[in-house]
C-alpha cells in the first residue's frame, strides 16, 4: 500500500484554503465525472482519486489526521485511540458525491487510514439510487444465434439473463435493477452488459445477413443439381443451376441472423460458389476434357 | 388511480425530499424540455424511466454546479456521443466483416 498525496491530485499546494480545495475539486469533478465521460474508465478512475482527496481534504478532521500523519499512515491508529475521530455534519453541497455512488471506491490508503466507505456518516438517511455496473460477455456467433439464458456472478451474486438472438457485436443491453444496491431504501442501480461476439470460422456476419462460401463439384457447377449445406438453423437443401459460374452468389431469403427483438424475422444467408476443380485425373477424364475442349 | 401506472411513477414531491433538493429545480427542468413531469389527482409525477436521467441532472446541478443552460448542452452533446459510438460499433462490425471476408 503506497501513500497517495492528496494535495498533487487536486493540484494544491499544503497552505490551500477550503475555498481552493472547493475550486479545484470542482474544476477537475467537472473534467472527470463519469456522467460526463460515459465508457471511459481512465475518467471514472481519475475522478475515484479526485473524490477521495476531495473527502479528506474538505473535512477538518480528516484533513489535519492527514497532514500529520500521512506519509506515517501506519500510525494513525494510534493518534485515533488519543483522540477519537468524530465525522464532522458539512453542508457543502458538492461534498455530497454520495448522490452520484459513480465515485464511491476508496483506495487501500484510505480505508486503512479513515476506515470503511466515508460516505456511511453524511447520508442523513436520504435515500440514493444505486451504482450502475458495467460487465462485459463473450458469446459465440452461434450462441448469439438464438434467444438464450445465461448465469452471470456480479458482485458475489448470481443474475440469471436472458440474452435475445440477434444480439450485435458491441451492443450493450440493461439489466435494470441488477446494478448496486440502493442506499437507505433508494432503488438498485443497473446493470450494463456489453456483448464481444467472436468470429466463426468460415461464416461472415453483417448485421442481420450471413455470408459464406461453399464448395461445389465442377460437375455439378457445369451440370447442376442439388447440394446440402451446413447453416446457423441446420441443413439446407439447395438447387445449383447449371453452368454456375466460379464465384457467383446466391442468396437465400431468411436464412440469415434473427433480427433483434423481431420474432419470426430473419435476415438473408449469401452463397458464394467455389468451385473445385479436379485433380490427379485418370488417362481417360484428360482424354475427354481434352475432347471438350475441342468441340 | 391505475396501480400499474402508479407503480411506473415517482411523486415529485418525494424525489425531492429524498434527493435534499428544490421542486422549483424540477419545474425548471420541465420548462426546459428536460424532463416531463405527469399531473394525477392534483399531484405531480415523473416517470421511473426517468430517474436514472432526472439524477444525472441533479448531479450536474447540485455537485457540478452547472447551470440549466449547461445541462442542456451537456445532454445533448451526451446523445451525441452516444449516436456516435453506436456508428462506432456498426462501422467497427463492418470494418471486421471485410477483414475476414476480403
Amino acid at each position: 500500500m503506497t501513500f497517495i498525496d492528496y494535495y498533487k491530485i487536486l493540484g494544491i499546494e499544503k497552505k490551500a484554503t477550503a475555498i481552493d480545495i472547493k475550486s479545484a475539486y470542482r474544476k477537475l469533478a467537472r473534467k472527470y465525472h463519469p456522467d460526463l465521460n460515459p465508457n471511459d474508465a481512465d475518467a471514472k478512475k481519475n475522478f475515484q482519486q479526485i473524490n477521495e482527496a476531495n473527502e479528506v481534504l474538505s473535512d477538518p478532521e480528516k484533513r489535519k489526521k492527514y497532514d500529520k500523519y500521512g506519509k506515517e499512515w501506519q500510525h494513525a491508529e494510534q493518534f485515533e485511540n488519543a483522540k477519537p475521530y468524530q465525522e464532522q455534519p458539512s453542508d457543502f453541497r458538492g461534498q455530497k458525491y454520495s448522490r452520484a455512488k459513480s465515485g464511491g471506491d476508496f483506495s487501500d490508503f484510505f480505508e486503512s487510514m479513515f476506515g470503511g466507505s466515508a460516505n456511511s456518516g453524511r447520508n442523513r438517511q436520504v435515500k440514493f439510487r444505486g451504482e450502475d455496473y458495467n460487465a462485459q460477455l463473450q458469446l459465440n456467433l452461434t450462441d448469439a444465434y438464438q434467444t438464450h439464458k445465461q448465469t452471470l456472478i456480479v458482485n458475489g451474486r448470481n443474475i440469471r439473463i436472458t440474452i435475445p438472438a440477434g444480439i450485435e457485436n458491441g451492443q450493450t443491453i440493461k439489466i435494470s435493477g441488477h446494478g448496486g444496491s440502493g442506499i437507505n431504501g433508494g432503488p438498485n442501480g443497473d446493470l450494463y452488459i456489453t456483448f464481444s461476439i467472436a468470429n466463426h470460422p468460415g461464416i461472415n456476419r453483417l448485421g442481420n445477413d450471413i455470408y459464406t462460401h461453399v464448395d461445389i463439384e465442377l460437375y455439378t457447377a457445369v451440370l447442376g443439381g442439388d447440394i446440402t449445406i451446413d447453416t446457423l438453423s441446420g441443413k439446407v437443401k439447395i438447387k445449383v443451376k447449371p453452368e454456375t459460374q466460379n464465384g457467383s452468389k446466391v442468396k437465400l431469403k431468411g436464412k440469415g441472423f434473427p433480427v433483434y427483438k423481431i420474432d419470426g424475422q430473419f435476415g438473408d444467408l449469401y452463397i458464394t460458389y467455389m468451385v473445385k476443380i479436379p485433380t490427379n485425373l485418370t488417362e481417360r477424364q484428360k482424354n475427354l476434357f481434352t475432347e471438350l475442349s475441342k468441340s | 388511480m391505475d396501480a400499474k401506472r402508479i407503480d411506473d411513477l415517482i411523486a415529485v414531491n418525494e424525489f425531492c425530499v429524498n434527493h435534499n433538493i428544490e421542486i422549483s429545480f424540477l419545474n425548471l427542468l420541465q420548462q426546459n424540455g428536460l424532463i416531463e413531469i405527469s399531473t394525477m389527482e392534483s399531484k405531480y409525477f415523473v416517470k421511473k424511466e426517468q430517474l436514472p436521467q432526472l439524477e444525472k441532472f441533479v448531479r450536474f446541478y447540485y455537485d457540478l454546479d452547472i447551470n440549466l443552460e449547461g445541462i442542456e448542452a451537456i445532454t445533448y452533446l451526451l446523445q451525441r456521443i452516444e449516436n456516435l459510438q453506436n456508428e462506432i460499433i456498426k462501422l467497427k462490425n463492418r470494418l471486421r466483416f471485410y477483414d475476414a471476408h476480403g
